[in-house]
């Protein structure tokens, strides 16, 4: 099937399989593979992109079912070179150790910022990373990171 | 995954006659529990029958006295409308402790009520709110649409189109939280209408089930007091890795506390 797109703020159209997952698509046929596949049953966040500006997971989407919509993916948020505020606070804030679980972060976090705004309480943050798994870094700096990458995102 | 086609109708008929056309052809709504039986080999559809392009198939509007929330409607969009928290702020949370932000961003209320999943949110408040299923065929009370564990009054090809919810005086709901799954270990919701009290227990039972005991007692007083020490049988509570029925029995007194904290919180 064909499937067009915005992808990363570019018209594409690929062809798809009815069953291949977005996830697929992206790593696979397209060569994107900072959304990562964690656990590929739904639960850990790694695939997280933004659909339409809504964190989505990856790996629980049909490609075809963005047909028409707008995609961005980890390598789409730094704009000539400089890292997107997000980005930048989980640098700065040491919010990653090995970095598998980052790009969903990220997305993740952008995502509370849209729904909650830039000045950002613990409990928000911990509550609208609920669908993000870390095995490294405990979350404190992650926690940091996001409230962090809020208040920066407020300067756009 | 093993190969299926894909179909996007884009009115009601089409995706009945598509639903029809095979021996294995599923709609998907969210796609937030099709897709994952799908990737475990739970599910193997020979076709898939995407709702996302019917008109008027999402949305939230007054019908009356009524709130028609429509099946495609996301959780997020049901935890974020102010007309929800108008109507009953109780299920404006409910959507809104659904899984996590991205699980909300894509699952659905017809999703999640044609699945019927025994520990799933939305089918406690469809049955305490005594709310109506409208399908594309006709109008289902609460009362006989779920029948149990993963099963509904739907007919093959019948497709959830909105559910209607009247309006309580006080609505509450308890919910505990499996920690790693995020699905409800127990959830039970409470409504106060005028003629009664409704109870209704999801994650406990086979299949979310109305708590008669409490509703007697409830719609005599409402109050803590005239439910103490109220626990529902064993016999009838699900036991597994997760929890023993025993333990779920305490926990639906325990969530019954908790639901009838939030009715005095929300009202
Ligand atoms: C990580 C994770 C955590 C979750 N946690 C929770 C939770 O805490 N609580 C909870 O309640 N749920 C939870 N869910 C389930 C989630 O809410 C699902 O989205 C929901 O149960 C199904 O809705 P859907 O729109 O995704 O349906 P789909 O997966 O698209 O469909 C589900 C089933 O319903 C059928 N169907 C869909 N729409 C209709 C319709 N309009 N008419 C007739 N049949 C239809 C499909 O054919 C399919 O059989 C979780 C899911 C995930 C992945
Ligand atoms: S890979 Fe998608 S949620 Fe884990
Ligand atoms: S930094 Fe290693 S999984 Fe999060």
């Amino acid at each position: 099937m064909q499937l067009n797109m915005n992808l990363n703020g570019e018209a594409v159209t690929v062809e798809v399989a009815p069953e291949q997952l977005l996830v697929e698509l992206l790593r696979d046929d397209l060569g994107l593979t900072g959304t990562h596949i964690g656990c590929d049953t739904s639960q850990c966040g790694a695939c997280n992109v933004l659909l339409d500006g809504e964190p989505v997971k990856a790996c629980t989407l049909l490609a075809v079912q963005v047909e028409g919509r707008a995609l961005t993916t980890i390598e789409g948020l730094a704009q000539g070179g400089a890292l997107h505020p997000m980005q930048a606070a989980f640098r700065a804030c040491h919010g990653l150790q090995c970095g598998f679980c980052t790009p969903g972060m990220v997305m993740a976090g952008i995502g509370i910022v849209a729904r909650h705004g830039h000045d950002l309480d613990e409990a928000t943050i911990v509550h609208g990373l609920e669908g993000n798994l870390c095995r490294c870094t405990g979350y404190r700096n992650i926690i940091k990171a996001v409230a962090e990458g809020a208040r920066a995102m407020a300067g756009d | 995954m093993r190969p299926f086609s894909y179909h996007r109708p884009t009115d009601l008929a089409q995706a009945a006659a598509l639903l029809e056309s095979g021996d294995d052809v599923a709609a998907l709504a969210g796609g937030h529990t099709l897709l994952p039986a799908i990737k475990s080999r739970l599910r193997a559809p020979d076709g898939l029958v995407d709702l996302s392009a019917i008109p008027g198939l999402a949305g939230i509007r007054e019908d009356g006295d009524r709130l028609l929330v429509g099946a495609m409607t996301r959780h997020a969009d049901v935890a974020t409308s102010p007309q929800v928290a108008a109507h009953c702020r109780a299920l404006a949370r409910l959507a809104g402790g659904i899984g996590d932000p991205q699980v909300r961003n894509r699952g659905t209320l017809g999703g999640s009520i044609a699945n019927n999943d025994p520990a799933a949110d939305y089918p406690a408040a469809v049955l305490g709110l005594a709310a109506t299923v409208h399908t594309s065929q006709r109008r289902i009370e609460a009362d006989d649409f779920f029948q149990g564990m993963f099963t509904t009054a739907l007919e093959p090809g019948e497709l959830v189109t909105a559910v209607a919810f009247p309006r309580p005086l006080a609505a509450g709901y308890g919910r505990f939280a499996h920690p790693a799954s995020r699905y409800a270990l127990v959830g039970v919701f409470v409504a106060r209408f005028a003629a009664g009290v409704r109870v209704a227990v999801t994650g406990a039972g086979a299949g979310v089930f109305r708590w008669m005991a409490a509703e007697n007692c409830l719609s005599g007083s409402f109050d803590l007091g005239s439910v103490a020490g109220l626990v529902p049988d064993e016999a009838d509570m699900n036991g597994d890795i997760h929890a023993s029925a025993p333990y779920r029995a305490h926990l639906c007194s325990v969530m019954l506390g908790r639901a009838l904290a939030d009715c005095a919180a929300s009202s």
